[in-house]
Order: structure tokens, then C-alpha cells, then sequence
């Protein structure tokens, strides 16, 4: 199958992401959006190395994956340590870096 | 031994002993109080070079040695290296520099005991034998400058010696600054040369130099002896030098007195040929040095402070060399500055002898609850001859000497200024005339007026309260010594240049190595020679003055003591007051530059600092601020509006790298 596929479903993947990043207000929802973004990278990593016949493109997505996993880890510890303090996970409401 | 090899030596000893006495003791403070090590170590890295300039003296063959170090600046036309020259001239320079400068370090080590910048004293005066030595052994100009600035430092940093008081930073500052004036016209000078011959060395500059246009060779000379007016104290750059006895007295001997103010002769004489082609500037030299020589001694015959007599007397006697200058005969003004260094270095000391002693006094005196005196004041002094005896016969040997009793240095090298001139004049220039007539007059005032220092000093009573039971004491023998070495060539080293009538002038063996016929110092040509009865009678009537002259004093003076100044007062009323005032020119330069360069900078200069400077400055900060005041409203806290940010500038960025050329 044509590459200009995958990549497209990629694109349509990480605009969906971004979107969310940009537009949700709830923490968590935000974290997830993030984690559809680096899953869309993932997938041109993968259809370029398929294309290319380089295995260098899939043991990134494996270091992509991994790195992910902690982000999400330590994204929901600060998520939920904020809720505790302000019993809300809206980002609207969160802006302690305020001038 | 090489010649370059013992150069080398001669120059990097004393800027060793600089880096030794000064660095050292900044890290590591222990050494400050190592009195005995700093104080040897400073001596000897001055003394060493002596030698070594000895060596170099008997070995000399006549042929002027060039060292040459490394090229200092190269910039287009102009090629200067850091290039030094041994000859008849340099070589005596050097001895003078290196002797006397030596003595009155061993001196120093005596009269500095027990100061806390003992450290920093005798770095100062070893990087100013340093520097005195690029003076008189640089084989051009810019080195020579190099030297003539540094020893303008070292004068400037040893006369504010002790700081704490505000006097003495005043008095190095009006040093600095007096100097700098003529510097100026130095530089002037050495730009005209350099447009006019496009080298600035000493061989070029003697060999081509008088072929300039008369208009270029005037200009240059005129502007050199500017400069020498400032480092040498002539009118109308002399009032620096008074002031600057505010540094340790020691200094005064070897810079004010011996070494840094003979500098400017140096020059004239080291560029002689091209300042005997300006016959225009030579008698303005003359008549300069004559009225230098005259009024400062006019003004030496109204002090009491002992140092300030001294000092005034050193002007006059510049004066002189310069009057020798005038007439054309460098190498007697060289003569004199030798035999001055003798006398006047040891009449330094010997003042700084009795200031020590009278230190004490001054404390005892205090001790008791009797008020206080000024240690450095004739008019408390008195009978010290029974307390002092080495301070006071040295002092009276050198005495005698300034005054020109016969057969002491002094009345050698005096008559043979004068005799020049009178020569000068005879052979039909009128000014010599002025010149001689002038210096005869001084010749009388200066022996009235040390006779008056003497007496004042060590005859009669002592003045002093207390004086039955405060005595002051003879001073340690690092202090005696120099001054029995510099009394005794005081005595004898006039026998070097005797006068010409005597086997013709063969004897006089300055004359043959300055101005024989390798020699580097040009004299003029005189053409009507005055006949043998008349330079007897000339040299009789020398004699004559001088011992008219402490004769009468010593009368008056052993006589009636201290009422007899007010007798001259009396006497001489108006003119007696104006030049104790000396005569208003301190006065009339506070008034006009002084006050128009403070009155400017408070009325021009200040507002501009406060209004643009600082309006500048704060201006710039003033805006950063405003900036950030502005700017902080975007920082909302909100992750949203930043990752809208990035967003919009990848979106950017990708825009460019799609569409952008």
C-alpha cells in the first residue's frame, strides 16, 4: 500500500491531538491528546522505516513508547497531587505561573 | 663580558628588584616587615648596575654600542624597537643615575625604618632607576619617552607617598598634571619629526635632522624645550617642584634634585646638533634658564622651611644648566647637572638628617606639653652642629660647593656656565650678554642664600623649647655613609672639568669625553676667543662673588640670626614681601587655569555628566523596564495560551520552510 496513507491517517491523528490539547479543559483528557500525538509520530516512524527498509525508524517508536509511558506516569502524579490542593482538573482554573 | 649582555643586566636588575620589593610583599604580608631583606635586596639590585656601568665605562672603546631587544611598534613607515645605546653621554648619565641613585637607597633604608609602606617605597624608587634608565639609555625617542613618562609616574606616586594626607596627593597631583603640559609638546615634537624624516631614532634624527626646513627645526626644538620646561622646572612650569618636597626626603634627593629634572638637559644635549641649528630658540633658552635661575633664588632667600630652600635652589640651579644649554655648551650643563647631583643629593640628605633628628625633638617636645613644631622650619632650629657633627660638616662641604668657593665642584662647573657665557657674548651674541649678567647676580644670591640655610640651621642657639634638656642625635650609619661619599665628590668632582686656562683646556676631561671628537654632544662654534687675562679675571671675579658672598651672609646671619631676615625685610620691603608671596604665580595660576578648568568642569562639564550621561544610562534602563512591564501581561499561567503560542510558531515556522523562497 501507498505510504501517503498511513502518513495521512498520521496527520489526521495528530491535528485530533493537538485540537485536544489546545481546546479541552480537563487535565487528563489533555494528557491523553498528548499521548494521541506522540502515537501519530509513532506511525510515520513506522511506515517510513517499513517504506525505507530501515529498522533505525522502529527501534525509535520502541524508545517513543517508553519515554511515553513515564511522561504519562509522572503527567497523572502532578495531575492528581493538583487535585488535591484545588479539587478541580480544569486548566482554566490552574495558573499558579500567573505574573 | 658583552656589551648587551651587561646592558640587559643593567636595565632588568632594578625592574627585578621592582617586582621583588612590590609584588611579593602584596601576597604575602609576612614580608612586609622584613625590613633588612627588602631594604638590601632594593639597594643592591641599584648598586650592581653600577658596577657593571664602571665595567662598562673603563672598558668603552669609543664606538657607541647599540642593544637592540625586540621591534616594540610597527605600523607602516614607523619601526621602533625597544633599542638601547651606550656612549660617552649615556654611559655618564648612567653612573650618575645608577651612584647617587644607589646611595640614597642605602640612605633610605635608614630613613624609611620603621614606615608601614617601607615595601612599597623602595619598589617605587627601584622601578624609577628603571625608568630613569630607559630615559637616558634609549637609543630613540619613544623608549626615551617611555622613560620620561615612567619617571613622571614613579615622582607622581612618590611625592603622594604618604596619601593620608590630602596635601601631599595635592602636591602630586599639580606634579602629574604640570607634567603633562609639557609632555604634550614633546609628543608635538616627535609628530613633527616623524612627518619630517619618517624615523624617529637618534642617528637619523642627529644626521638628518638639521637639513629640515628652518620653520620644522624651530617648531621641534621649541616644543622639546617645552617639555624639558616641565621635567626640569623652568618658568613657566617651575611651581610643581616646591611642592613636590612633600614627598619622603630621600626622594627629593634622588628625583627631585639628582636624576628626573636633569632629564630635560639631557635631551637638549643628546639632540645638541639639532638645537644648535635653532639659534632663534637657543636664546630663548638662555634668557629662560637665566630668569629661571634668577627668580627662584630671589624666592629661595624668603623660606624657612629647610626643604623648600633646597628646593627653589634646585630650580635655579636648572636654570643654570639651562643658561649653559643657551649659549651652546651642552656639555658643561651636563658638568653641572654631575656636580649638582653631588651636592645638592648630599644637602638633600643632610636636610633629611636633621628633619629626622627634629622628628624626635618634635616628639619629646610634645611629650613635655610644649605644643608642637615643625620639624622641617629653620626658625626652630639651630646649633645642631654641636649634636650632628657628620650631618653637619657634609652639609657645610656641600654648602660651600653650591656657593662656587674655588675648588669645590660647584665653583668649576658654575664658572664654567658663566664663562661660556660671557664667551657666547663676546663673540657677538647679545642675549649671552643678559645670560652672564644674570647668572653673576644669581651666582651671589645662591651663596647668600645657603650660607643663610647653614648658619639658620646649624650655627647659633638652638631655638627649639626644651633645648637644655631634648636633644636630637646623629643619625645610623646607612645614613651617614652616603653622605660622607657624597660630600667628599662634592670637594673633588669638579677636578674633572677644569676651566680652560688652565694647559688649555686639556685637562678638562668632560669637555674631551662629552664634546671631543667622537663625542655625542655638539657645542657651538665660537670664533672671537677672549684673551687669557681676561678668563683669569672672569674666573677671579667667579671666586670673588662666592666668597663675598657666604662671607657677608655668614655675618649676618651668625650675627644677628633670625632678626636679620627681618632687617631684609625692612629693607627691601616690597620686593622682599612679593618674593616670599612667589611672585603671585602660583596665585595667577589658581586663578586662571585652575579656576577655568574646575569653573568649566562645574559649568559644563558636570550638567553634561548629569543631563546626557546619566540620562543615557538611565535611559537605556528606564526603557527595559517600561519593556518588561509591558510584556509580563502575556505570562497568564494558562498551559492553553502557551501551547497556542508554540502551535502558531511551528505552524510559522513550516509556513517558511514551505513558502519561504
Amino acid at each position: 500500500m501507498d505510504i501517503s496513507w498511513y502518513l495521512a491517517l498520521s496527520a489526521v491523528l495528530f491535528t485530533i491531538g493537538v485540537l485536544g490539547v489546545l481546546l479541552r479543559r480537563n487535565a487528563i483528557i489533555i494528557l491523553m491528546s498528548v499521548e494521541l500525538m506522540l502515537n501519530a509520530v509513532n506511525l510515520t516512524l513506522v511506515a517510513f522505516s517499513q517504506a525505507l527498509g530501515d529498522v533505525a525508524g522502529q527501534v525509535l517508536v520502541f524508545f517513543a513508547i517508553s519515554v511515553a509511558a513515564a511522561e504519562a506516569a509522572i503527567g497523572l502524579a502532578i495531575v492528581i497531587a493538583i487535585f488535591r490542593g484545588k479539587l478541580t482538573v480544569d486548566v482554566t482554573q490552574i495558573n499558579l505561573f500567573k505574573y | 663580558m658583552e656589551p648587551d649582555l651587561l646592558v640587559r643586566l643593567i636595565l632588568l636588575l632594578p625592574l627585578a628588584g621592582a617586582v621583588f620589593n612590590g609584588v611579593l610583599p602584596l601576597f604575602m604580608p609576612g614580608l612586609r616587615r622584613r625590613e633588612t631583606l627588602l631594604g638590601s635586596v632594593g639597594t643592591a639590585v641599584v648598586a650592581l648596575p653600577f658596577v657593571l656601568a664602571v665595567y662598562l665605562f673603563v672598558t668603552y672603546g669609543g664606538e657607541p654600542v647599540v642593544t637592540t631587544f625586540f621591534t616594540w611598534m610597527a605600523a607602516g613607515d614607523l619601526s621602533v624597537s625597544f633599542a638601547y645605546r651606550i656612549d660617552e653621554l649615556s654611559l655618564l648619565m648612567t653612573l650618575i643615575v645608577t651612584g647617587v641613585g644607589g646611595l640614597i637607597h642605602l640612605y633610605s633604608i635608614g630613613y624609611m625604618h620603621g614606615d608601614p609602606g617601607f615595601w612599597r617605597f623602595f619598589a617605587y624608587l627601584n622601578l624609577f632607576i628603571f625608568m630613569m634608565l630607559n630615559l637616558v639609555l634609549g637609543d630613540n625617542l619613544p623608549v626615551l619617552f617611555l622613560g620620561w613618562e615612567g619617571v613622571g609616574l614613579c615622582s607622581y606616586l612618590l611625592i603622594g607617598f604618604w596619601y593620608t594626607d590630602l596635601k601631599n596627593s595635592a602636591a602630586a597631583n599639580k606634579a602629574f598634571i604640570m607634567n603633562r603640559v609639557g609632555d604634550f609638546a614633546f609628543l608635538l615634537a616627535m609628530f613633527i619629526l616623524f612627518r619630517e624624516l619618517g624615523s624617529l631614532d637618534f642617528d637619523v634624527i642627529l644626521s638628518e635632522g638639521p637639513g629640515m626646513s628652518q620653520a620644522a627645526v624651530n617648531w621641534v626644538v621649541l616644543l622639546l624645550f617645552f617639555g624639558a620646561t616641565g621635567k626640569s622646572a623652568q618658568i613657566p612650569l617651575y611651581t610643581w617642584l616646591p611642592d613636590a618636597m612633600a614627598g619622603p626626603t630621600p626622594v627629593s634627593a634622588l628625583i627631585h634634585a639628582a636624576t628626573m629634572v636633569t632629564s630635560g638637559l639631557y635631551l637638549l644635549a643628546r639632540l645638541s646638533p639639532l638645537v644648535l641649528s635653532a639659534p632663534g630658540i637657543m636664546a630663548l633658552v638662555a634668557v629662560i634658564g637665566a630668569t629661571t635661575a634668577l627668580v627662584a633664588a630671589t624666592i629661595a632667600i624668603t623660606q624657612n622651611d629647610i626643604k623648600k630652600v633646597l628646593a627653589y635652589s634646585t630650580v635655579s640651579q636648572l636654570g643654570y644648566m639651562f643658561l649653559a644649554s643657551g649659549v651652546g655648551a651642552f656639555f658643561v650643563a651636563i658638568f653641572h647637572v654631575m656636580t649638582h647631583a653631588f651636592f645638592k643629593g648630599c644637602l638633600f640628605l643632610g636636610s633629611g638628617s636633621v628633619i629626622h633628628a627634629m622628628h624626635h625633638v618634635e616628639h619629646e617636645v610634645a611629650h613635655h606639653g610644649k605644643g608642637h613644631l615643625d620639624p622641617q622650619d629653620m626658625r626652630t632650629m639651630g646649633g645642631l652642629k654641636r649634636y650632628m657633627p657628620t650631618t653637619r660638616l657634609t652639609f657645610l662641604l656641600s654648602t660651600l660647593a653650591i656657593a662656587g668657593i674655588p675648588l669645590f665642584s660647584g665653583f668649576f662647573s658654575k664658572d664654567e656656565i658663566l664663562f661660556k657665557a660671557f664667551e657666547y657674548g663676546y663673540d657677538g651674541h647679545a642675549y649671552a650678554w643678559f645670560a652672564w649678567g644674570v647668572g653673576v647676580l644669581t651666582a651671589f644670591l645662591t651663596a647668600v642664600y645657603m650660607t643663610r640655610c647653614y648658619v639658620l640651621t646649624f650655627e647659633g642657639r638652638p631655638r627649639w623649647p626644651l633645648a637644655e634638656t631634648v636633644h636630637p642625635h646623629e643619625s645610623p650609619w646607612m645614613m651617614t655613609v652616603p653622605l660622607w661619599v657624597l660630600g667628599f665628590l662634592s670637594v673633588v668632582g669638579g677636578f674633572l672639568g677644569l676651566p680652560g686656562v688652565i694647559a688649555h683646556g686639556e685637562l678638562n676631561w668632560i669637555h674631551h669625553w662629552l664634546a671631543g671628537e667622537h663625542g655625542p654632544v655638539a657645542e657651538a662654534a665660537v670664533h672671537g676667543h677672549v684673551p687669557l687675562a681676561l678668563e683669569w679675571g672672569l674666573i677671579g671675579l667667579g671666586a670673588l662673588i662666592a666668597l663675598v658672598g657666604v662671607g657677608l651672609a655668614w655675618q649676618w646671619y651668625a650675627q644677628h640670626g633670625l632678626a636679620f631676615d627681618a632687617r631684609l625685610k625692612e629693607r627691601f620691603g616690597r620686593l622682599y614681601r612679593w618674593a616670599a608671596e612667589l611672585y603671585h604665580v602660583d596665585d595667577f595660576y589658581r586663578a586662571t587655569f585652575v579656576r577655568l578648568v574646575i569653573g568649566g568642569a562645574e559649568k559644563g562639564l558636570a550638567p553634561f555628566d548629569q543631563r546626557v550621561v546619566d540620562g543615557l544610562v538611565n535611559g537605556v534602563a528606564r526603557m527595559t523596564r517600561g519593556l518588561g512591564l509591558a510584556l509580563r501581561y502575556l505570562q497568564t499561567g494558562l498551559v492553553q495560551a502557551y501551547a497556542v503560542a508554540v502551535v502558531l510558531g511551528v505552524v510559522l515556522i513550516i509556513a517558511l520552510m514551505l513558502f519561504g523562497s
